[in-house]
C-alpha cells in the first residue's frame, strides 16, 4: 500500500447534494443508496428525485437526463434543498442540464471520460466545458470514472456495456469517502440484490470499493467533509420514501381494524409504487388487483368494500378523473372506500414524474351532483403512514369515500422516519351489523353512519345502488322531499367529521400580522422559509391543514386574527379558492406551478414582500 | 341466527327469493320470464345459505333485477357489473356472486371489464339479457343490433357490425358459454342450474324481447310454426338434429358446417355432427356461435363450451394460503421494522 495522507475534514451543517446522468446511468439508485446510507449513520434528510416520464431516451441528450437530489443535515431538514451545493455530473448533458441552478462556488464532479465530441453536441455545448473557462467560479473536479471503473473490474467475465453500468457505483464510493459515510450498508445491498448474480455483486462492490479508495488514495480532493448525526428524537428510524409509507399505512390500519386490505388498482406513474408494496404482503391477507383500468381499480374496490374490506384504490390525477362516477357510487350507497391520489403535474397527461397539488379541487368537488366526501392531505413522507391510518379511520367509522392527496414529490421523495410501535397505534373500531332485528340498510346511527350488513349474514339481505334511496329503508325512491332529505344527510355526515378531527394548529402567535397557511407537501419548505424569515426578524405564523374537507373547526377563527393570510401552493389557488368561499376573507396566493416543490426562497421572497421590509424589528 | 343457515338445507322457494318490490318493467316485457325462471331454480341451486347470494347490476332495464330478488343485491354504474362482482368474489369466495347485465351494459360501455373477467376466469354468472336494443334510454340501437337497424339514433339504418357475444365470450376465454331464450322457460331453467354449478365465469346469453323498443326481435325463434326450423337444441353427445319433423341435422364438413335432409335416406343421424361441450379448444364451438351468420342455419341454444381451470378469486386465495404457510402470518412490527434501521438513543 502507498501512503495514505491525512485529509482535511470540514463539518457542515447540511449539505445539498446532486447526481445527474443519463436515464440509464442509475442516478436514481445512486441517489438511494446515498440517501438509505446517509439516514443510517443518523442525518436528517430530505429527497427529491426528478426524472423524465421517457424510461430511456437516447443517451447524453438534454431531455434524457435522470436526477437525483438530496439534502442531508445534523440539524433538521425539512426540504430537499433550494440549491445544490454539489453536483455530480455522468455527462454534459447532465452538467448543462443543472449547472444553473448549482450554487456559485458549488462542487461540481463530472464524469470526464464522458465529455467528448459526441456528448458535448448532444448537450450543446459549443466548446468543452471542462477546458475553457466557463466553469472557473466552480470548485470543479473531473474524474475519469469510466476509465476508473473499467481498470478496476480488469480481469471479470463481464461486457464492455456491464463494466460501463457499474460506473455509478464508482461515483457513489467516491461520494461516500468525500463525505465520510461507510460504504458497508451499499456492499450489503449489492449482496441481497445480485444475489443470484455473483460477478455483478464482485463487479459493483469493486467499483464501489475503487471509488472510495480513490478520494483516499489522490491528490485530487483535499478537503473531506464531516456532517455530524441530527439530534433526533430517540427511537429506532428507518429511511421512508410516501409511497411505502402510504403502503405500510393501510397495511397498519387493516392490522388495526381486523379487516382485510383490498387494493383495486391500475397502474400510473407516480403512485405504482404503493400497488408494488402491498403486492408484497400477502401473508397480511392482503388482496391486490391490477385491474383492467382505473374504473375496474375503483369499481372492484366498491365491490370488496360491500363484503367487508377495507378497501382501498390509489391513482393519480388521470385516474382519479376516471374514477370520478365509481366515487359517487361510493358516496350514494354509503361504502367506506379510500381513494389515494398521488398528484402529478396535469392537465391530461401533464407532467407524469413531476409533482403538482392541482386536484384539490377535483377532490372536494370533482363529482355530478352533491357528492361530498372528506378530503385529507399528507405533508410529509413519513406522514403519509398516518394520514393512510386516519383516511381509513374515517372512511369506516363513517361510511364515506375519502380522497387521501399525496403528491409525486411526497411519494417518491424520503425522509428519515422514527417507527412506531403498534401499541402507540390505536385500534380501529368496525362492527358489522349482524341482529336483522330492527335493521334498516339506511338507518343511520348518531354519526349519520348507516349500517354496514355484509354478504354471508343471515337475514339482513338487502339492495344497495346508485339510485337514490329511501331515507332509512333504502327502496329506489323517487320522492322530490326524500331526495333533498338525502343530498342534506349525505353532506351534513361529513360536515360532522369536523367533531372528530383535531383543531388547526398555529405555529408562532395566535394573532399578527401575517400567517402562512399550507397544505400537502409543501409543509416542509413553508417551515424553512418561515424560520428564515424570523431568523430575519420577521414575525409571522404558520398553520398547515392535513384536513381539507371538512376543514377543522376552528380554521375561521385561526384565520380572521392575522391581518394578511399567505397561502403558498402548486397550482394556482385552489386552497386559496376554498378558504375565500368558505370564510369571506381575503387571502394572498403564491402559485408556481414548474412541476417540482417550492424553493424557500421562492417563499421568503414573498412573505418579505408582504411585511414590506419588517414587522418585527 | 348467525351461521345457523350455513350447511343446512333450508326447502327454500321460490317465495323465499322474491323481494318485496313491485316488479317495475313493461308489462310484456322478457325480462319477466327470466326472473321467474332464476326464482324457480334458485331453490334447486341454493340450498342452503341465502344470505350467500350477490345479485349485481349495471345500468339499463335488466340491471334492476337485483332490487327482485330478496338476495344482497348492489345496482351498480353503467357496465361496471362484472368488475363490481369481482371485487365481491375476490374479496369472499365463499359468495355465491350473480350478474344481471343487457347488451348495452356488458358489451359496449362495459365491454372491457366483460373481456377481462372472462380471461381472469373470475367465478362470477353473468346473465345477458340480450334484447339487441337500448331500452331504457328509449330505443337506441345496440351493439348487438343487426346491421342497417333503424332507430331513433339510425334514421337510415345502421352501419356497423353487431358483437355476437357467444362469441365474444368465447374468444375471451369463458369457461362456460351458453345460450337461451325467454320464451322456453324449461331450458333457460335447465341453463341457469347449470351456470350455477359452474366454478368459474359462466356467461348465458338469453334472447329477451323488448316488446316496446324493439318488438318481435327473435320471434322466428319463440314462434310456434318457425321456431322448430329456426333453432337447433345443443345436447352434449347428441347428434345435432332440428326441424318441425326433426328431419334436418347439421353434418361438419372439415371445419364446415352443412345442413342436411335426414328424411330422404341419403343421411341418418349417424352422419351428423355430435356436440361435445367440453371440448378441449374452443374451435367447434367458434363454429357453431357462428353457425346462424348464414340464414340457412339454425340458431344454437344450449352450451356451447364449458371447461374447467383455477378461478381468478380461488388462485388469488390459495396463494396468500400458500404464502402464509411458507412464511408465516404477518408479523407487521417486523415489517416496519424491518429493513435498514438505526437507534437514536
Amino acid at each position: 500500500m502507498s501512503e495514505i495522507k491525512e485529509k482535511d475534514f470540514r463539518v457542515l451543517t447540511s449539505v445539498t447534494v446532486r447526481f445527474a446522468g443519463d436515464s440509464g446511468d442509475g442516478m436514481q439508485l445512486t441517489g438511494t443508496q446515498f440517501s438509505d446510507t446517509t439516514a443510517w449513520i443518523g442525518n436528517d434528510l430530505n429527497t427529491l428525485p426528478d426524472y423524465p416520464a421517457e424510461i430511456r431516451a437516447p443517451a447524453g441528450t438534454l431531455y434524457g437526463v435522470s436526477g437525483f437530489q438530496l439534502h442531508f443535515g445534523s440539524e433538521d431538514v425539512h426540504t430537499p434543498g433550494d440549491v445544490p451545493d454539489v453536483l455530480v455530473a455522468m455527462n454534459p448533458a447532465a452538467l448543462k442540464k443543472n449547472l444553473w441552478e448549482l450554487k456559485k462556488d458549488g462542487v461540481i464532479i463530472v464524469n470526464s471520460d464522458s465529455f467528448d465530441q459526441k456528448n458535448l453536441k448532444l448537450a450543446h455545448f459549443d466548446s468543452n466545458p471542462l477546458e475553457d473557462e466557463s466553469l472557473s467560479g466552480y470548485d470543479l473536479y473531473k474524474v475519469p470514472i469510466t476509465t476508473l471503473t473499467a481498470n478496476a473490474l480488469e480481469g471479470l467475465p463481464l461486457s464492455p456495456k456491464e463494466v460501463s453500468r457499474c460506473k455509478n457505483f464508482f461515483a457513489l464510493g467516491l461520494m461516500y469517502w468525500l463525505y465520510d459515510r461507510p460504504i458497508k450498508n451499499t456492499e450489503d445491498w449489492i449482496k441481497e440484490k445480485f444475489s443470484k448474480k455473483p460477478e455483478y455483486v464482485a463487479a459493483n462492490t469493486k467499483a464501489l470499493q475503487a471509488g472510495y479508495n480513490f478520494g483516499e488514495m489522490t491528490e485530487v480532493f483535499t478537503t473531506r467533509y464531516k456532517v455530524e448525526a441530527a439530534k433526533l428524537p430517540r427511537g429506532i428510524y428507518r429511511n421512508i420514501s410516501g409511497n411505502e409509507a402510504t403502503a405500510l399505512g393501510f397495511l397498519t390500519a387493516s392490522v388495526k381494524s381486523g379487516l382485510p386490505l383490498f387494493l383495486g388498482s391500475y397502474p400510473i406513474t407516480p403512485a405504482s409504487e404503493i400497488l408494488q408494496y402491498l403486492s408484497s404482503y400477502k401473508n397480511f391477507g392482503v388482496k391486490t388487483v391490477q385491474a383492467e383500468d382505473e374504473i375496474a381499480g375503483i369499481t372492484s374496490a366498491i365491490g370488496a368494500a360491500f363484503t367487508g374490506h377495507l378497501a382501498i384504490t390509489n391513482t393519480s390525477g388521470p385516474g382519479l378523473v376516471l374514477k370520478t362516477e365509481a366515487i359517487g357510487l361510493a358516496v350514494m350507497t354509503e361504502l367506506p372506500l379510500v381513494v389515494i391520489d398521488v398528484q402529478r403535474g396535469g392537465p391530461s397527461t401533464g407532467l407524469p414524474t413531476k409533482t403538482e397539488q392541482a386536484d384539490l379541487l377535483q377532490a372536494i368537488y370533482g363529482r355530478n351532483g352533491e357528492a361530498p366526501v372528506c378530503v385529507l392531505a399528507a405533508r410529509t413522507p413519513r406522514d403519509c403512514f398516518y394520514m393512510a391510518i386516519e383516511a381509513s379511520r374515517i372512511a369506516l367509522k363513517y361510511m364515506t369515500p375519502v380522497i387521501l392527496l399525496t403528491d409525486g414529490y411526497l411519494g417518491n421523495g424520503s425522509e428519515p422516519w422514527r417507527i412506531p410501535h403498534l401499541n402507540e397505534i390505536p385500534d380501529i373500531e368496525v362492527k358489522f351489523r349482524t341482529d336483522p332485528e330492527g335493521f334498516y340498510p339506511y338507518l343511520r346511527d348518531k354519526n349519520l353512519s348507516r349500517p354496514w350488513a355484509i354478504p354471508g349474514t343471515p337475514g339482513l339481505e338487502h339492495r344497495i345502488g346508485g339510485l337514490e334511496k329511501s331515507d332509512i329503508y333504502g327502496n329506489v325512491s323517487y320522492d322530490p322531499d326524500n331526495h333533498d332529505k338525502m343530498v342534506k344527510l349525505r353532506t351534513e355526515k361529513i360536515k360532522r367529521i369536523v367533531n372528530d378531527i383535531p383543531d388547526l394548529k398555529v405555529d408562532g402567535d395566535d394573532e399578527g400580522d401575517l400567517l402562512v397557511l399550507g397544505w400537502g407537501s409543501t409543509y416542509g419548505t413553508i417551515i424553512d422559509a418561515v424560520i428564515k424569515a424570523r431568523n430575519s426578524g420577521l414575525k409571522l405564523s404558520y398553520a398547515h391543514l392535513r384536513y381539507l374537507n371538512p376543514l377543522p373547526k376552528n380554521t375561521g377563527e385561526v384565520l380572521k386574527k392575522f391581518k394578511k393570510i399567505l397561502i403558498p401552493e402548486i397550482n394556482l389557488g385552489q386552497l386559496a379558492r376554498v378558504i375565500r368561499s368558505e370564510y369571506l376573507i381575503q387571502v394572498e396566493q403564491l402559485n408556481l406551478v414548474r412541476g417540482l416543490p417550492f424553493k424557500v426562497n421562492d417563499i421568503l421572497g414573498k412573505i418579505t414582500e408582504l411585511l414590506g421590509g419588517g414587522n418585527g424589528k | 341466527m348467525a351461521n345457523s343457515t350455513d350447511t343446512t338445507k333450508q326447502n327454500y322457494t321460490a317465495k323465499d327469493f322474491t323481494s318485496d318490490q313491485d316488479v317495475r318493467w313493461c308489462p310484456g316485457c322478457g325480462d319477466y320470464s327470466i326472473l321467474a325462471q332464476v326464482q324457480r331454480t334458485f331453490p334447486d341451486l341454493i340450498e342452503t345459505a341465502k344470505d350467500k347470494v350477490v345479485w349485481i347490476s349495471g345500468i339499463g332495464c335488466s340491471s334492476r333485477f337485483p332490487y327482485y330478488m330478496n338476495t344482497y343485491g348492489f345496482h351498480g354504474i353503467h357496465g361496471r357489473a362484472p368488475i363490481i362482482a369481482s371485487g365481491v368474489k375476490i374479496a369472499n369466495p365463499d359468495l355465491s356472486v350473480w350478474v344481471a347485465t343487457g347488451d348495452g351494459d356488458l358489451l359496449s360501455i362495459g365491454g372491457n371489464h366483460f373481456i377481462h373477467a372472462c380471461r381472469k376466469n373470475v367465478d362470477i354468472k353473468v346473465l345477458l339479457f340480450n334484447n339487441r336494443i337500448y331500452g331504457l334510454t328509449k330505443g337506441q340501437y345496440s351493439p348487438t343490433s343487426e346491421k342497417g337497424k333503424v332507430t331513433k339514433t339510425t334514421p337510415f339504418g345502421s352501419v356497423d357490425y353487431p358483437f355476437n357475444p357467444i362469441s365474444l365470450g368465447l374468444g375471451s376465454d369463458a369457461t362456460f358459454v351458453a345460450r337461451s331464450i325467454d320464451r322456453n322457460p324449461k331450458h333457460m331453467q335447465e341453463m341457469i342450474k347449470r351456470v350455477g354449478q359452474h366454478r368459474g365465469l359462466a356467461l348465458l346469453e338469453i334472447f329477451q324481447n323488448c316488446n316496446i323498443f324493439n318488438d318481435g326481435a327473435f320471434s322466428v325463434l319463440t314462434e310456434k310454426d318457425t321456431k322448430d326450423d329456426h333453432v337447433l337444441i345443443l345436447e352434449h353427445g347428441k347428434p345435432m338434429v332440428f326441424g318441425k319433423n326433426m328431419d334436418k341435422g347439421i353434418k361438419l364438413d372439415g371445419p364446415h358446417p352443412v345442413v342436411v335432409d335426414i328424411s330422404n335416406g341419403k343421411y341418418s343421424k349417424d352422419d351428423l355432427w355430435v356436440h361435445n361441450e367440453f371440448a378441449d379448444t374452443p374451435v367447434h364451438a367458434m363454429i357453431l356461435a357462428h353457425l346462424d351468420d348464414r340464414p340457412e342455419f339454425p340458431t344454437p341454444i344450449g352450451v356451447f363450451r364449458q371447461y374447467f381451470k383455477e378461478t381468478y378469486d380461488g388462485g388469488i386465495k390459495s396463494q396468500i394460503e400458500k404464502i402464509i404457510e411458507k412464511k408465516g402470518k404477518g408479523d407487521l412490527e417486523k415489517v416496519l421494522f424491518g429493513g435498514n434501521t438505526w437507534e437514536v438513543s
